[in-house]
């Protein structure tokens, strides 16, 4: 449904004063099969919003091709227009205009009406509805959201763009949203959505890892995990502080971080097991250490593919 | 083991704000000491951003009393600007300006003085070892420098304590610890910190955390006590517990 092949596009921003964009560096490819939830997962100013344009047609690429539903980005942009749905990162619908006239007028710009297609919407636009005569830009987060995606749906499209829907949004909402990907995937919608949470990388069938407009990984989230090359340890202390120091002071730890409770560790070296790893922190004054080996979770394989380290 | 003084930098009790018949805050009550991290948590639409306004002086309270950095939220919401300093992901520094330049204009905004900016410029550049990027416009670092000198701003007038309001939203997962290492040692250094973040991982990191659901404080505690009293093996489990029981959809 989505076929990316070595799409770049760099440009210069005046918001950062430097050059931004996509695949600088020999252009970036993906392929997106019908009803498969595809998620971008990275950081702000990786070139996500980038590549959503290019694939809604909004911007024309330097190099590479892409199709949507079999239509070319560039020769056939009407008839993409027509068949995808967008919700783009900042909200986009008329503020002034109440959700039920936003609503409307989404459907009459694609010659369709609400009752023409309401079934699509039905589960998620019967959670506004009762403020339906409130103007869009009276709406909390959560409303907004539900209604840009209301709005992207309401021509029934079979592709559906939605760059960052979760960002800013609490982890209550954020799952509530997910569960609404679900059931427009049973409807065998295709779904490329983006996002810089990486605990929502398990709710896509697969991911690309994005950083500096570049891919660090496609695959499924389970398959990424697997391939993860280092040991990978949680450790615990009555001292957190001290124990990340204590932890990069020794040279066979490759790295270590806080996540949540428990800072993780990567070794790559044989030389050093837990029983060792604990001995040289007990020695060090730390009580009641914990070490166990965990599997890593996308964040893990996201940092230890990435190249930032500063 | 960080040691937290007994000295308290914001108290608040029964805070209570109305917006004509709508109870954004709910009568809340809590207590923040020097030296503190205290994560403010709640859902979209809990409170959370109006009780803050309150708490830097911005909102004036229907009901209840508050102080922050000793000064009274109702009376002297001007000495409590001064004590405080407040970053947010979405606003923290003038892009256009150099990085001195940001910080010899925050310093005199909050009334240092050349000779002092000069030298808490110099130490600054040298603790973070900015030296090159020190004549450098913001807009052109990478997003790890911008954050790491956003949070060195809102503290370089030395305020009691700092406001962070989701200070790590849509940073790379390095950066975002990084970040969280930084606040270590400003509250080593005696500084408290009350912020706000949607990643529940983060919430670890507090030495307290309280959750508000619908304008009230439902839960209040060190996130050990609270993936205790709810029988939860992290934070997500524990606010995914109590967010649910919101009534507030509508808001």
């Amino acid at each position: 449904m989505i076929e990316v092949k070595n799409i770049s596009k760099n440009y210069f921003s005046e918001k950062s004063g430097k050059f931004a964009g996509i695949g600088s560096d020999g252009g970036v490819s993906l392929s997106v099969p019908k009803g498969e939830i595809f998620g971008i997962i990275g950081p702000d100013g990786a070139g996500k919003t980038t590549l959503f344009r290019i694939l809604t047609t909004l911007i024309l690429a330097d190099s590479g091709t892409a199709t949507v539903n079999g239509f070319d980005v560039v020769k056939d942009y009407k008839k993409i227009r027509e068949c995808v749905g967008y919700m783009p990162g900042r909200f986009s619908l008329y503020q002034d205009l109440t959700v039920e006239e936003n609503l409307e007028f989404f459907a009459t710009v694609f010659n369709t009406t609400i009752e023409e297609n309401y079934e699509l919407i039905k589960d998620i636009y019967i959670q506004i509805e009762p403020f339906k005569k409130r103007r869009a830009g009276k709406l909390s987060g959560g409303m907004k959201q539900k209604l840009a995606l209301s709005c992207a749906l309401i021509h029934k499209p079979t592709v559906l763009f939605l760059d960052e829907p979760t960002t800013g949004v609490d982890p209550v909402s954020r799952k509530e949203f997910w569960g609404m990907l679900k059931k427009l995937k049973q409807q065998g919608i295709t779904i490329l959505v983006s996002t810089p949470y990486m605990d929502e990388a398990s709710l896509c069938d697969r991911i690309a890892l994005i950083q500096n407009g570049q891919f660090l990984k496609i695959d499924t989230p389970d398959n990424i995990v697997n391939q993860f090359e280092d040991k990978l340890w949680a450790a615990k202390s009555n001292n957190m502080h001290k124990l990340l120091d204590d932890l990069r002071k020794n040279k066979l730890v490759k790295s270590a971080f806080a996540f949540g409770d428990s800072v993780h560790v990567t070794v790559s070296s044989e030389q050093l097991s837990v029983i060792i790893l604990t001995d040289y922190l007990t020695g060090l004054g730390h009580k009641n250490v914990e070490i166990h080996t965990i599997e890593p979770t996308i964040e893990d394989c996201f940092m230890g593919l990435s190249n930032n380290q500063i | 083991m960080k040691v937290t003084s007994m000295e308290t930098v914001i108290k608040v009790e029964n805070l209570t704000k109305r917006f004509g018949s709508f109870t954004a805050v709910d009568n809340i009550s809590f207590e923040v000491k020097k030296g503190e991290i205290f994560g403010f948590l709640g859902a979209n639409g809990a409170g959370k951003t109006t009780a803050m306004r309150m708490l830097c002086g911005l909102s004036i309270p229907s009901e209840g009393k508050g102080t922050v950095a000793g000064y009274d939220i109702y009376t002297q919401p001007e000495l409590v600007k001064r004590s405080i300093g407040y970053m947010s992901q979405k606003f923290s520094m003038y892009e256009d300006l150099k990085v001195w330049e940001n910080l010899e204009l925050f310093g005199g905004i909050y009334g240092m003085n050349d000779e002092i900016i000069k030298i808490k410029t110099d130490e600054l550049m040298a603790s973070l070892n900015f030296e090159e990027e020190r004549d450098k416009l913001v807009k052109s670092l990478p997003l790890g420098f911008k954050q790491k000198l956003a949070f060195s701003v809102s503290i370089f007038h030395t305020p009691k304590v700092v406001f962070l309001d989701e200070p790590t939203g849509g940073v790379d997962p390095i950066t975002r610890r990084r970040f969280w290492e930084m606040i270590y040692d400003a509250t080593a250094r005696g500084i408290t910190v009350f912020v706000t973040t949607h990643y529940m991982d983060e919430a670890e990191y507090c030495d307290r955390v309280s959750i508000m659901v619908d304008g009230r404080i439902e839960a209040l505690d060190s996130p050990k006590n609270l993936k205790a009293t709810y029988k939860a093996k992290n934070m997500d489990e524990v606010f995914q517990q109590l967010a649910r029981k919101s009534k507030r959809k509508a808001d």
